[in-house]
Formats: structure tokens, sequence, C-alpha cells
């Protein structure tokens, strides 16, 4: 059996190219690409990695989250990242366009272009991807309540340049469901959301197969204050929630299913994030084959993104974030990340300035290519640590999906909707948050710089500070945008959008490209399907 | 004082990361205070209206996007319009450059991230302290 695997993992391995480089250690050693037992990486359950050769292939993704001020301001920032190296393009928004409103609502005051990009109309996009080829690049887009709305921006300035939306390749969070446990940017109730996910869900796998509609994301979670177990396990469960959401809108698990990927934190505690990696993954693929009937292989892959804590990021000593940050990505390199965002050290003080930014990308640049690790694929399996601590993630995580499948009276969509409305979710993550929080003020836990160590402060150097200049653009840019357009044909786009939003099984997808062509805003659009959908309010806890 | 000091916690506007507000709200019910919690979402209005409703002491503001200039004038200049001595408490990401001009802007206390539960009890007493001195 063992032999057969090995048989069976060789023949994956040679079928596939490598990278054309020597692996070998430094002192000119060859190295094997695997060590340790079956089931080897790219073998169900996946444990070990999802590819035969893993980054003897390719290397991860060097995905880099930018956005900042205008959207001309963060163009000029992904033309800097991809010139330096960078092989994938991450858009983080400003908080108003997050949360589905124009620069020139009330509360937007002061929120404009700060903590990412401002966008408000299809002119804001299509200067944010000015002069870069989106049939060329792949392009991750980090938005959720509003996700539809700016994938169909992403779209028509796709297809405005020449690029047919079925090139267009990349992927948008739209997972909603994390906000109303941790992240907090939601907009319309549970269900209704749920509806508009399945929507981008349909209209992908029809129409853009390179295309990834959900990353289901533990990272907002993990940063809420969650434990490692607790990412884990309420991420995979958000993930079966849409899984079985997206077969009750009518779609074949195989249709739909291999175009998720996952999104995880790569916090401090190495091994634990290591272990945490190798259970998703082994946790996923015996899911989706066993619960959801899954049988194509690609649908029980758990493809993820990694990006360092911004949690574990300290104020104090700024600079030594870089150690931080280099530990970190190493535990997600040796986790198997498909992709990885290193963070700043300065993040704890502001968004990136560039210098911090270069830093970080020549820290996963360090690890690629100086540190030999990607010579071996999943080199720690086997370790008998690491193998007990995978073991109890999936342990802990397991306990978790049965409470919920129990909330949910064997439905786990239901039991996630059950654990939301009732803050259970948002308590128990707020439960972890004071025990870590308790354990640092007792001295019981030691962050460097904050509770010891703590000599040496230079203060916080050079920050990138977002000009007030930002927001009178942004908003002279959006009154020009509404006074040029035909504003009865915004009109119309609106009310058919509204149309398709009151029935269920309409696709509201085509609506909202047609309501992006006609520069009906991001705020209108939102606005318009608020009036069938209606507007969340979470009920408070401590 | 005999009786506890009361705070009003709240997030202003858009951002959602209540995080550190949610771990503030706790430190300061175990230090023996009582804990108005608005949450997310908040206006000016809404925290203002609370404060006068609930008799509050201090009021206690968390953020981190960059907002805390803008955002502190808006509130201090809604405190004074509406006649109210409560001294404004802000949390979050800020600046060491910003600092000087938000305490001159009125802001009663700062605290940042890695702030201690003592120190953030010490900050709202004092705070609390100094209005009525």
């Amino acid at each position: 059996m063992t032999d057969d695997a090995r048989i069976t993992w060789q023949q994956a391995h040679d079928a596939g190219e490598l990278r054309d480089v020597p692996f070998e250690t430094m002192s000119g050693v060859p190295v094997d690409p695997v060590y340790g037992d079956a089931p080897y990486p790219g073998q169900y359950p996946y444990t070990r990695g999802i590819y035969p050769s893993m980054y003897r292939s390719r290397l991860w993704t060097m995905r880099m989250f930018a956005g900042f001020g205008t959207a001309e301001d963060t163009n000029a920032r992904f033309k800097e990242l991809l010139r330096s190296g960078g092989t994938g393009l991450s858009t983080a928004f400003d908080m108003p366009t997050l949360m589905g409103r124009d620069s020139d609502h009330d509360w937007s005051l002061g929120e404009v272009g700060k903590a990412g990009v401002a966008i408000d109309t299809l002119v804001d996009m299509r200067a944010l991807f000015a002069d870069i080829d989106l049939g060329g690049v792949s392009t991750s887009m980090t938005i959720n309540g509003p996700a539809n709305v700016i994938m169909a921006m992403y779209i028509a300035v796709g297809e405005a340049g020449g690029v047919e939306r079925a090139r267009l390749s990349g992927t948008i969070q739209n997972d909603i469901l994390k906000e109303y446990q941790a992240q907090k940017e939601y907009i319309f109730p549970p269900r209704p959301s749920m509806r508009l996910v399945t929507d981008l869900m349909r209209f992908t796998a029809a129409e853009m197969p390179q295309w990834h509609p959900v990353s289901i994301s533990g990272y907002h979670i993990r940063e809420a204050g969650s434990t490692a177990a607790q990412e884990l396990a309420f991420t995979l469960a958000n993930g079966f929630a849409y899984v079985e959401a997206a077969v009750a809108a009518g779609l074949d698990v195989d249709v739909f299913a291999p175009r998720l990927s996952f999104f995880f934190n790569a916090h401090i505690d190495f091994f634990e994030e290591i272990g945490k990696y190798r259970a998703a993954r082994r946790i996923w693929a015996r899911w989706m084959k066993e619960r959801y009937g899954a049988r194509s292989e690609k649908s029980m892959l758990c493809r993820f993104h990694t990006q360092t804590a911004g949690v574990s990021l300290t104020a104090q000593q700024p600079e030594i974030n870089i150690a931080r940050v280099a530990i970190q990505a190493l535990a997600g390199v040796l986790g198997g990340t498909q992709s990885l965002h290193t963070d700043s050290y300065d993040e704890a003080l502001a968004l990136p300035s560039e210098d911090a930014a270069r830093i970080a990308l020549r820290t996963q640049q360090i690890i690629a290519h100086e540190t030999g690790v990607t010579n071996v694929a999943d080199p720690l399996g086997g370790s008998e640590y690491v193998e007990w601590m995978t073991d109890e993630m999936e342990r802990q995580a397991e306990e978790i999906f049965a409470q919920l499948d129990e909330r949910g009276n064997g439905s786990i969509l239901e039991g996630v909707y059950h654990g939301i409305n009732a803050g259970w979710f948002q308590g128990e993550i707020a439960d972890s948050a004071y025990r870590f929080e308790r354990e640092i003020n007792a001295g019981r836990r030691i962050v460097v710089g904050v509770n010891a160590f703590t000599d040496g402060d230079s203060g916080e150097g050079n920050i990138l500070r977002i000009s007030d200049e930002v927001e009178e653009i942004q908003l002279k840019r959006l009154a020009e945008v509404k006074l040029a357009r035909d504003g009865g044909a915004a009109q119309s786009a609106l009310d058919a959008l509204i149309a398709a939003a009151r029935e269920a099984d309409v696709n509201t997808m085509p609506a909202m490209i047609d309501a992006v062509n006609a520069h009906a805003t991001e705020g209108e659009i939102v606005a318009a399907l608020e009036s069938v959908f209606g507007t969340y309010v979470e009920t408070e806890r401590i | 004082m005999s009786s506890p000091i009361r705070i009003v916690l709240a997030k202003l506007g858009f951002d959602g990361h209540d995080r550190g507000l949610k771990v503030v709200a706790r430190m300061l019910r175990d230090a023996g205070m009582e804990v108005i919690y608005l949450g997310l979402r908040q206006t000016t209005d809404t925290i203002i209206a609370a404060a006068e409703q609930e008799d509050a002491d201090a009021i206690g503001i968390s953020m981190l996007n960059g907002g805390h200039m803008a955002l502190s004038r808006k509130i201090i200049d809604a405190l004074a319009a509406a006649g109210m001595d409560v001294p404004l408490i802000i949390g979050g990401i800020v600046p060491e450059a910003d600092r000087e001009p938000l305490r001159e802007m009125g802001v009663a206390a700062i605290l940042g991230p890695g702030a201690s539960d003592t120190e953030v009890a010490e900050a709202v007493r004092s705070a609390v302290g100094s209005r009525s001195a």
C-alpha cells in the first residue's frame, strides 16, 4: 500500500514541471522532494500539501495587500509592487467602500482613502487598474458586504479594456459569514447576504472559470481574538455553510467547490500554526468527500492564502516586528500556503510605508530563495510533535463542528446562522481575546517590547500619512461623475437591479454590471439592494 | 466619590474593529466601573444621547483607521454644543505626532496598543477626576 502510494506520488511528481534551480543544500548536498510516509503531498487527505512537488514546481504567490488614498495613489503602489517582483495584486479598500457607502456619505468624513483606496464609481475603478493588463495579473480584492458591486466594476473595467470576463483571474473575498462573527463589515442581514454570495458563485461558475468567488477567511476571526483552533473551526464551518448554500441554490458541488479558497492567519506560535494548516487540509478533504459527496479531487483541496498576524505587531520598538513577520511567514510556508502577504513592521502605527512594504516583500524572497525550505514538501511531516499538533487541531475543530451541527439540526449552514444570531461566535472570540489580554497583563505571557525587554524604543520613524486632500479630490470626482452621467439611465439600471433582487431565483450579477456601467455609484447600488434586503444591526454584547 | 464611574464605550461610524473596545469594556468592568457598551456604528448623536441619559462620567471611543483627528473634533464639538462636560478618552492607533494636537483639542486621554488593564483604568479615573476637580 505504502509502496503503491510512493509510486503514485513519484509519477505525479515526475509529471509536473520543476523550477530550474538546484534542489540541494547550500553545501551542495542533493535533497529528496519529500521524506517520510504516505499519504504523500498531493494525496488524499492532503495533510502534507495539495501538490505532489509543492514549491519545487511553483513558489507561493507573493501577494502584497495595498491600498490607500485615491485610485491613482494605489495604482502607483501596484505598479511599484509588480516592478519589484510581486506576482499578484491585492486591493485594500477604505472603510466607506467596504461598507458600501460613497465618499460623500455623512460617516465618510475622515475615512476617505485612509485605510485603503476609495472607490465610488467605475471611473475610480478604471483609474485603480490603469495601465495594468488585467489579462496578465491575478487580482485579489478584499471586500465583502458590497463584494458583488466591486466585482461588477472589475468585470466592466476588464471588458472596456478588451479583456473578456472569462480571462479575468483572481479572488474576491466575499466571505460574509465571518463579517457577522468577527470583522463586522456587514450590510444586509445574513440570509440575503448569502443569496448575493451564491449569485456570484453561480455567475463565476458559468462565466468566469479563473475567478475565485469566495475566499473563506479565518484571518479576521483570529485577528479579532480567537484561538488557532477557533480560527480553524469557524473558518471551515463557514466553508461548509457556503457549500450547503450553493448546493441549495442548485449548483453541483464539483462545479463550484474547486473555485473555493481559504485565507488563514499566520500567528506567532510556530508549531500550532503549522498544525493548523495541515489539519485544515485534512478536514476539508474529508468533509468534502464524505459529507458533501465531492467526487473531483479539486473539490477536496484546501487552497489557502496566508497573512502574517497584524495583531501580533507591536507599536513599541516597531522594527522588531520584522523578526515576528519572518517567523510567521516561515510557518505559513512550512504549512504549505499557496500565497502569502507579509505585514510591514510599521502596521501597528499606520498603513505601511513604502520602505516597510519592501522589507516585508524581501522577507518572503529570503524565505523563498535563500533558506532552502522550498526544496522539500512538508518538511516537518513525520515529526511526532507536528503530527500530534495536527491531530489536536483537528480534534478541537471537530468538537466545534459537532456543536454547530447540533445548533443547525444537521445543517452547518443553519448552525452558523444560529450561532451568529445568538452572538455565540462573537462571544467565543471576545472571551479568547480577553483571556489573552489578561495573560499579558498578569505577565504570564511575554510580548517582547510591551511587557518585557522594553528598552530601545526609538519611536515610530517615518510613517505613511494620508492627506485630507484625498477626500477633497474624491468628493470632486464623485460629483463630476454624477453630473456627467445620464441620470435617467443610472436610475433605470438601479430599478432593474431592484427588480432582480426581488426575485429569489434571478441572478443579480447581470443587473449589477449594467448598473456600474451606467455609472450608478457603489452607495446607490447598495441602497437599492437595502430597499429589498434590509440592513443588519447587531445586538451588541460585551 | 462613592458611586462607581459610569463610562459609555462606542465606536463611531463605519469602523468595525471592536476587539480592543470589548477588551477595554471587560477591563473597566473588572475594575469596578459601570460600562454602557454601545458598540459599533454609533454617531455623535447616539453617543451623546447615551451619555446624557445614562449620566455618564466619561466617554470612551475606539478608533483604528487613521480618522482620529476628524472624528475626535466632531465629537468634542458635539459635546460642547450639547453643553456637556464629559471627558473624552480615545483608544486605538494614534501616531505620536497627533497626540499633542488631540490633547489641545480637548481629548482627556489617549490609550495606545499595549496599554495594560491598570493603565486603562487609571486613565479613566484620572480623566474623570480632573473634570470634577
